[in-house]
């Protein structure tokens, strides 16, 4: 009985935080959702949800704190070495014939795959024809990403992938290293453009090359997921290509047409022709 | 949601575990199963091809939104957390790990047990540490079934007891007993 009680304060919650702030959660996979909504109720020292969605409703600075634990921000830098290898490999080959280049990393979080990406980029000798666009619907998490500060004891593991993802440079070359952070060179984000938007609510973001999308869309229902992948085929350039994390597809989605398989096993898609 | 479904949490000593119940299971087992089993992280969950040779019923790796069916064993993949939807569909997860794990046991079985309420059986294996435990407690206060591994005979009893402590619906028992408990109760 309980639990119905509180499936009932959950749909209210998510509804006074659309209605009064336009943060849209109503359509997210349902079960992660809860877990986090449970799991803030009790950091956040609040006997029921509807107890907290008053204090949400009425104290301005309740939000972002409800942000923190509504969106996902665990990710790594070069998380699944092997989709890095495959960009490297078979996108960058594809994207050397342009001229100029946009790349979004559409739920970039606290920046680990925009920071990854702009490597990979200067790497290859692409950075300096390559504007980034990082979003999320997190301004904490942005700022995080803007700052590009990570704490030391992840740079083991962030370098081991760099190794496995083919780097051809020392992660070392890239931060330094400060009362056990690091922090990350102000040049790999020269030209990046971080903006608030969201893929629930916002449009179309501009003729990209590439879109980077990685464990965002297991979050989202499968009507959410038909809306987000939508708009990345309209956000696309001509032969564009899409990278989702290694266990997302578009197999469940309206849209699988729109998009051929480039590598399989990576999950990196391309635009159709027509 | 309507429909039932069998959950299974094992640890350390969990392959030899699995491979007394799984095979045991017939191919016309008309309840879905899903398993979380800790293993090393590796991009294919090689737990599925091991199975999948000596099991009768299909077994796969679970993806995400797919539709939860009868004859299917599940296998979580490695490094993500395996939940179940309100619906009775599957949704993986890369939140932060819980319990030091992912997948963990205690989300497969909460999310489980909100789901399909009494209409869940939970299976926890030989395990060295606390996983399941919570997980377990929740489907049993759910009415749901909940079934524990003897500690005493178990591989490593840790996990068992533990299940056992936190949930005081749960009885200790032999492969044997589990396996005839799940046949009987899958075609009542």
């Amino acid at each position: 009985m309980t639990d119905a009680i509180e499936d009932i304060e959950i749909e209210l919650l998510l509804e006074a935080v659309y209605q009064h702030y336009h943060y849209d959660f109503r359509d997210y996979a349902r079960a992660s959702l809860k877990r986090r909504l449970l799991h803030a109720r009790k950091q956040l020292g609040y006997d029921s949800i509807s107890a907290l969605q008053a204090d949400v409703l009425h104290d301005r600075t309740m939000l972002p704190r409800l942000l923190n634990f509504l969106t996902v921000q665990v990710s790594e830098m070069f998380r699944d070495p092997s989709y890095f290898r495959a960009l490297r490999e078979k996108v960058i080959p594809h994207l050397r014939t342009y001229a100029s280049l946009k790349v979004w990393v559409a739920g970039c979080s606290n920046g680990e795959e925009l920071y990854s990406l702009s490597i990979l980029f200067r790497e290859e000798g692409l950075a300096h024809m390559t504007l980034f666009y990082a979003t999320d619907i997190n301004p904490q998490a942005l700022k995080a990403a803007e700052t590009g500060v990570y704490s030391l004891d992840q740079i083991r593991l962030f370098t081991e992938n760099h190794q496995k993802s083919g780097g051809l440079t020392s992660l070392s070359d890239y931060y330094t290293a400060d009362y056990g952070r690091a922090v990350f060179d102000k040049s790999l984000r020269n030209q990046v453009v971080f903006s608030d938007h969201s893929l629930v609510t916002d449009a179309v973001f501009g003729e990209m090359h590439l879109i980077s999308c990685r464990n965002v869309l297991i979050y989202f229902n499968r009507d959410l997921q038909n809306r987000a992948v939508g708009l990345f085929r309209d956000s696309l350039a001509r032969r564009g290509f899409l990278g989702l994390g290694s266990k997302e597809s578009l197999r469940f989605t309206q849209h699988a047409d729109a998009f051929e398989e480039f590598v399989p096993s990576e999950k990196i898609y391309q635009r159709a022709l027509g | 949601m309507t429909g039932r479904a069998i959950v299974i949490g094992a640890s350390a000593g969990g392959v030899q575990a699995l491979s007394r119940i799984l095979p045991a299971l017939p191919a016309d087992f008309a309840v879905p199963v899903l398993v979380v089993a800790h293993i090393p992280p590796r991009k294919e969950n090689a737990l599925v091809q091991l199975f999948a040779a000596k099991c009768a019923l299909r077994v796969k790796e679970a993806e995400d939104k797919e539709m939860l069916a009868g004859g299917t064993v599940y296998f979580a993949p490695s490094d993500y957390h395996l939940m179940v939807e309100p619906g009775g569909s599957v949704a993986l997860s890369s939140e932060e790990p819980v319990n030091h794990s992912r997948p963990a046991i205690d989300v497969l079985f909460e999310t489980a047990a909100d789901a399909f309420g009494p209409n869940l059986a939970g299976v926890v294996l030989t395990g060295a540490n606390h996983d399941g435990a919570r997980g377990l407690k929740a489907i049993g206060d759910a009415g749901g079934i909940a079934m524990v591994e003897d500690p005493d005979t178990a591989e490593v009893g840790t996990m068992p007891a533990a299940a056992l402590a936190a949930c005081p619906a749960a009885r200790p028992m032999s492969f044997e007993q589990i396996i005839h408990q799940l046949q009987g109760w899958a075609i009542s």
